[in-house]
């Protein structure tokens, strides 16, 4: 490795100055200048590309790293909120006390639930409206600028707007619905609307910003692999399954892991969603997520102990999570290679 | 209609007519029809709606808004509302405290993604693949993970309600890193890098005088996504700094909505300033901002 550093890069430097191509002979005091500087020239060559990355890895040893693995050293201790410092030896308490709790079930139901009805909508119109953002249009970036406004909302402003949108008796929302003959909703207290409501909060935020990117790999598969397919005989829907949707497999696993983490850890939109309510995430708990049990039992009831545990549970739950994905998208592969063959 | 089709084959293409050209228009080729564009103006109606309806609301009282049907057009309180909103909720600090929040950081953010991520596509050195997988698995950790070891630094170092708190682990950008790898193995040519080596340069006058101007648009471009991200960021300065301390905008207007009978206009008014000054970044930018996100899409 080390000898490949060294004749990488600087070969035409060397090969410009190497004194085998020089006609005259250096003298001593010159061989000795180049020697030096070459010396200091490998030892650029050799660290610099440490110096240059260690930026990044120094923060992320101090904010990524050790944060990762002192949470698991947290979980297995109490620990106050008020005290952080002042950690008692609990084994695996923290975990079976979260186990034990309902409220750890329903929120861990809650995070599910809204995960699946603000992930698998928001992706599946991200890709209509990127087929649609495809075609040759008037003012496209127009439409990519305005599908993208909401991805500039934050989190924040957008829960508050939703809130009010989605009053129970004077919201936008259920105005519209009354003229579809439908009585007022409350999105806020009964279960299955409100989660709803804060899904979609969600999918507003990030349908645009999927759009585009299911839009860009959109462009980037070759033109001529719809020209064969379409020599085969492939209509338009042919087309997108047989061609647009394969080449666009690892986007749609990205975007699917990157959704899932991001549904795991929704926080905001619930804890806004009831203000007042806060962290218990509505009344009966109807839309607390995990990571609205996390800062309830943490910063609410003062147990870092156990939200730290939380924490890992979530973190073990996504790892699971991330492996069946793997697994499921290799037997895809091999299947559809099977296919091909 | 009226783009302007001087060659024949885009015509025929257009029309459909010659079956030849039916292959050649398949995928991102084909013009869109009204019904796309119905789908369009309906989905940027969707986008928009809340945006808009912020501001409308943000120009009415409380009593307008507990009324049948909501309003649909502005009224005449925008400005008294703002003005409220403006001092309840601490935003003028707000404002300043986040703008230099998410500038030091998305700064930082962009320079250190830049050199790492010209090391990483251009330069070789041992561990390289490891380090830069990772990079990569370091975008798959949730950052909910850290938040209760670095509320317990932020404890121990007395750091609640100061800003530093919020822009250090902000600093940690894999996606940075990723982004800047990505335009420079295609956006920097080997022979630039190899021509100022002959030249003598060091590794560091590379960076400065050839790897900085070649990335200058996609710095660009991180610069501004990583800014909006810090800008909106929720849960870590919800958790380390107070409304009437030292809040971030987010911080601020989160703290808006509590309370028994809130003063909803108010609350719109406040949410309306929160996401004023990144719409107009959006409007100015957003071109670019759009290119940068596809841009770091694809490349993968």
């Amino acid at each position: 490795m080390a000898t490949r550093d060294d004749t990488a890069a600087p070969s035409p430097k060397e090969g410009g100055a190497a004194p085998g191509r020089s006609p005259a002979a250096p003298t001593e005091a010159e061989q000795r200048r180049r020697t030096r500087l070459s010396r200091r020239w490998q030892r650029d060559m050799r660290w610099s590309p440490y110096a240059f990355v260690s930026p990044f890895f120094l923060l992320f040893l101090a904010f990524g790293l050790f944060p990762l693995l002192y949470t698991a050293w947290a979980s297995l201790h109490t620990v106050e909120l008020t005290a952080p410092t002042d950690m008692h030896w609990a084994g695996l308490r923290n975990y079976t006390r979260i186990l034990d709790d309902d409220f750890f079930w329903n929120a861990a139901k809650n995070t599910l639930i809204i995960g699946i009805i603000s992930t698998v909508p928001q992706l599946l119109m991200a890709m209509g409206l990127a087929h649609i953002l495809n075609y040759k249009l008037r003012a496209s970036t127009f439409y990519r600028v305005v599908m993208l406004a909401p991805y500039a909302t934050s989190i924040a402003a957008a829960s508050l707007v939703f809130v009010l949108l989605f009053g129970r008796d004077y919201g936008v929302i259920n105005w519209v619905l009354h003229f579809a003959g439908i009585d007022a909703v409350d999105w806020q207290n009964s279960k299955w609307p409100s989660q709803t409501a804060v899904s979609s909060i969600i999918i507003w935020r990030w349908t645009g910003y999927n759009a585009l990117i299911y839009l860009a790999a959109m462009q980037a598969i070759p033109q001529d692999l719809y020209e064969s397919a379409s020599l085969d005989g492939a209509g338009r829907w042919q087309q997108f399954f047989h061609v647009t949707l394969p080449s666009l497999r690892p986007t749609i696993l990205f975007t699917g892991v990157v959704s899932t983490i991001g549904a795991s850890q929704v926080f905001g939109e619930p804890l806004l969603f009831d203000a007042n309510k806060g962290a218990s995430g509505g009344a009966e708990h109807q839309f607390q997520t995990l990571g609205l049990y996390l800062y309830e039992q943490g910063w609410v009831n003062q147990h870092l102990g156990r939200a730290s545990a939380i924490a890992w549970t979530m973190f073990l739950i996504l790892v699971v999570i991330g492996i069946v994905n793997y697994a499921i998208s290799r037997r895809l592969r091999a299947s559809s290679e099977e296919n091909r063959s | 209609m009226t783009t302007p089709l001087t060659k024949p084959e885009e015509t025929a293409r257009r029309t459909g007519r010659v079956p030849r050209s039916k292959a050649a228009r398949a995928g991102g080729q084909r013009y869109a029809g009204p019904l796309a564009y119905a789908v369009l103006i309906l989905f940027s109606i969707g986008s928009l709606f809340p945006l808009v309806w912020t501001a409308i609301a943000a120009s009415r009282d409380n009593n307008r808004l507990a009324q049948t049907p909501p309003p649909f057009w502005f009224g005449s309180n925008l400005f008294h509302n703002l003005k409220i909103a403006w001092s309840d909720a601490n935003l003028g600090k707000a404002f300043f405290n986040t703008t230099f929040v998410a500038g030091v950081s998305a700064a930082a953010v962009v320079f250190m993604s830049t050199i790492a991520g010209f090391a990483f596509a251009k330069l070789r050195f041992r561990g390289r693949g490891a380090l830069m997988l990772i990079v990569i698995g370091t975008m798959m950790v949730p950052p909910q993970l850290s938040v209760i070891p670095l509320y317990m630094m932020v404890a121990k170092l007395d750091w609640t309600d100061q800003l530093q708190a919020v822009i250090l682990p902000s600093l940690v950008s894999a996606f940075g890193v990723f982004f800047m790898r990505q335009y420079l193995l295609q956006a920097l040519p080997d022979e630039i890098i190899e021509a100022a080596r002959v030249d003598g340069a060091s590794s560091w006058r590379v960076v400065w005088h050839v790897v900085f101007p070649a990335a200058r648009p996609a710095m660009a471009v991180l610069g501004m996504l990583m800014f909006v991200q810090t800008w909106n960021d929720f849960l870590w300065p919800f958790l380390v700094l107070t409304q009437n301390g030292n809040p971030t905008v987010q911080v601020a207007i989160a703290g808006l909505g509590r309370g028994y009978t809130p003063d909803q206009s108010l609350i719109m008014a406040g949410a309306l300033l929160g996401t004023l000054p990144l719409l107009l970044v959006f409007a100015i930018f957003g071109k670019q901002i759009v290119g940068g996100i596809m841009q770091g899409a694809v490349k993968g």
